[in-house]
């Protein structure tokens, strides 16, 4: 019994540094090939973004994968994220000289206060049962996106001003700044001007940071608590499993790190409206989850990937470009389910799986 | 089977990595000296505002095989789609960028238009926007120009002419308040409307979720007894405005801005709905002028309908574009700053007679000057009221 519990356990830590390997060695290859000139300019611009899409699907995947409850707002923590960092990033502009210091703090800022709103949103709604995180989130996702359009932020010598514009009256120039004032978001028309500075070894280092907190949080003893309130609620309550504590710990966590890559994203264009944060971008979010398996990381890394590169590289379909990139979708997800396929793949990779598992798995396989 | 999946999707990307890396080009250097200039063009070519994107591409590829027709300054068009999206419109230029673009003409709407511009910004290539009318686009940047008017331009013309043509009445606004292009025409038509000492009744702002049902700002502004109802929105809703208006028997003087432009050619659109609009546009498809009328006419041959302000935009980008590459004496094995430069240094100097109006001409800070000019619709075409 023990020797078969720590068998597990390494093997789950073998699965956590391949996917860590894999990232790093995705990252190397792509500096590499960018500092070359090799990489086209299509896709070295999405290297950020799919960063983020990344950061967001494996944080959505902590909710819905290994909480096991259904968020349908994810792009809200985004949204709190991005335009918090962008106010964050262009007050401290003319106090921090270092842009990667400064992207930086807006990360953690953005983090902060979309955990913060996480925390807010989760708090009430955890400790229903049934699908009501759903429906609370896709409300909150809503809600946010039009708090959003309504405000009205500048920063200038004399500080953070702040205006709602909810009788839709208001506009820049009710805040009142100086000479030297800068207006940071414009109600509907969003950050404009946003000074450019997310790279791609920032939003690398976020990707590493966000597997280490989810994976390291899914091998802890608050992970296991999480997951057996995933599979048997009533089960984890009679041993003592605190339920709004756990629930709220993977809730909290997964919008931090969404408010993070929110940032980021915010900070790599120089225009943003809150109308991107809208609930097509949670469902895409959902879609990279479902796509990559539930509470399975590395599937919602290749899945955020490949399924942000896919409408760019469709781009010689022209006008058929979204209808190729559906039925694309349809076919990966027959694809993965047909057990013919799945049996051929199986034996297509046995000789690789017993690489990977290394002699123990060989000696059984020959006993 | 989590397993598998990753496996599955491993070599998916491998595929998607292979064919984007292919796609670049080979070399960006043109020696031979018959080669074209290679104009990009960024609009949203499917989605909510495919109308504008279309109809300006179909205006610039109308204009590029006149002028290549013609001899002289050659030109090759490539068009990209951006969903009218900030992040995706990065992307078309992006990919424009591997193909080799040394001028880009667009993009088309405002929110891609000011990211697109940094990077254009940035990287020096010299950009001319059909339509995107806010300030924030051209704001700062040297290499950016207009040839539409700006929002607040738009506001002020639009109060303008209501305060002179249609004095002592009541006005509504009906706008969308999480929409860059309608909440800055309505922050200036209200400040102007007040300069003027036009009275504006009533207000009533919508979002894009909400554009379904207009009942409660129309009954608002039919309480208001708003005699005119100003419409700083793109022609989508206000399709829904003018049918919801139709069916509650309530007749105000409908007043849109270009956005409104197009709403005759909208699929499933009742016309005779539109009789009596008003709109602000540059651009009047029965004008009589024979430049006009052979636009119109080739126009109509190719794509089977009446073009609108926004094909006339990418129509007048186009020549801009070869005019201002005449007068700079660019050469198509110019790199794209070098273009750039040249071209910026000629824009403030040169005078194009376009479809959207005669002499425009260039401020140093990217604006057009052209007059603005209130057309109405009466039998299912613009006329000059």
């Amino acid at each position: 019994m023990a020797i078969e519990k720590k068998k597990g356990l390494k093997k789950a830590a073998l699965s956590d540094l391949i996917t860590y390997l894999g990232v790093t060695a995705v990252f190397v290859i792509m500096s590499l090939l960018q500092s070359r000139g090799m990489l086209s300019r299509s896709l070295s611009g999405q290297l950020v973004p799919i960063c983020c899409y990344v950061v967001m699907a494996v944080s959505l995947n902590l909710t819905v994968g290994v909480l096991g409850e259904l968020s349908l707002g994810h792009a809200g923590f985004m949204s709190v994220g991005a335009f918090s960092g962008i106010i964050a990033a262009m007050c401290l502009q003319g106090h921090i000289a270092s842009n990667p210091v400064l992207l930086l703090v807006a990360m953690v800022v953005g983090a902060f206060f979309a955990a913060i709103v996480g925390l807010l949103v989760g708090l009430p709604v955890l400790r229903l049962r049934g699908d009501y995180l759903a429906i609370v989130t896709l409300a909150f996702g809503e809600i946010i996106k039009d708090l959003i359009n309504c405000l009205l932020v500048g920063y200038d010598s004399r500080g953070l001003h702040f205006a709602f514009n909810f009788n839709g009256k208001q506009n820049v120039d009710s805040l009142n700044l100086a000479e030297d004032g800068i207006a940071i978001i414009k109600g509907a028309q969003g950050a404009a001007g946003t000074t450019k500075l997310a790279t791609f070894t920032a939003g690398f280092i976020l990707v590493i940071l966000a597997l280490v907190v989810v994976l390291n949080l899914m091998r802890s003893r608050s992970g296991r608590a999480i997951m057996a309130l995933r599979d048997n609620r009533i089960a984890a309550e009679s041993v003592g499993i605190n339920v709004t504590k756990y629930k709220l710990m993977a809730f909290v966590t997964s919008a931090a790190l969404a408010g993070a890559a929110g940032a980021l994203f915010g900070l790599n264009y120089s225009s943003l409206q809150a109308t991107k944060f809208n609930f097509d971008t949670s469902i895409l979010v959902l879609v990279f989850v479902v796509l990559g398996g539930l509470g399975n990381m590395r599937g919602s890394i290749i899945a955020a990937t490949v399924l942000t590169i896919l409408p760019e590289a469709l781009r010689e379909f022209a006008d058929y470009r979204m209808l190729v990139y559906a039925i694309v979708l349809i076919l990966v997800m027959l694809a993965t389910n047909s057990p013919r396929l799945k049996a051929m793949l199986n034996r297509a990779f046995s000789p690789i799986k017993r690489l990977f598992a290394g002699k123990g798995a060989e000696k059984e396989a020959a006993q | 089977m989590k397993r598998i999946v990753s496996v599955v999707l491993a070599a998916m990307l491998l595929v998607c990595c292979l064919s984007a890396c292919s796609s670049a080009p080979a070399s960006t250097s043109n020696d031979s000296s018959a080669a074209p200039f290679k104009i990009g063009g960024i609009g949203p070519l499917t989605g909510d505002a495919a109308i504008y994107g279309q109809s300006v591409m179909n205006g610039a590829k109308i204009a590029v095989e006149e002028i290549n027709a013609k001899g002289g300054v050659q030109l090759q068009f490539q068009e990209e789609d951006d969903v009218a999206d900030g992040e995706k419109g990065v992307n078309a230029y992006n990919t424009l960028m591997d193909w080799g673009m040394q001028v880009l003409a667009g993009p088309v709407t405002t929110g891609s238009a000011i990211a697109v511009s940094t990077e254009a910004y940035n990287d020096r290539v010299f950009a001319i926007t059909p339509s995107a009318s806010s300030v924030d686009v051209i704001d700062g940047k040297d290499n950016m120009f207009q040839v539409c008017f700006t929002d607040p331009n738009q506001g002020v013309g639009a109060a303008d002419y209501i305060s002179t043509n249609m004095a002592g009445s009541k006005v509504a606004v009906i706008y969308r308040n999480d929409d860059a292009y309608s909440q800055g025409i309505r922050d200036t038509f209200v400040a102007e409307a007040a300069a003027k000492g036009l009275e504006v009744v009533y207000e009533g702002p919508f979002t894009k979720d909400t554009s379904t049902d207009f009942s409660v700002q129309l009954n608002g502004a039919q309480a208001a007894g708003a005699d005119v109802i100003f419409l700083p929105i793109y022609y989508q809703p206000a399709s829904v405005i003018l049918n919801q208006a139709n069916v509650m028997g309530y007749a105000p003087t409908f007043f849109g801005v270009d956005g409104m432009d197009g709403i005759l050619t909208m699929k499933g659109f009742d016309t005779s709905l539109a009789e009596g609009v008003m709109l602000l546009t540059p651009f009047s498809a029965d004008a009589a002028d024979s430049r006009t009328q052979a636009f119109v006419k080739t126009y109509t041959e190719r794509y089977g309908e009446t073009p609108n302000q926004f094909a006339a935009d990418g129509y007048d980008v186009i020549y801009t574009i070869a005019a201002a590459l005449e007068a700079a004496g660019c050469t198509p094995d110019m790199s794209a700053a070098d273009i750039c430069e040249a071209m910026i240094k000629v824009m403030p100097t040169i005078s194009v007679d376009g479809l959207t109006g005669q002499g425009m001409t260039w401020s140093a800070s990217g604006e057009v000057s052209k007059a603005p000019m209130a057309v109405v619709i009466r039998d299912g075409v613009y006329v000059t009221p």
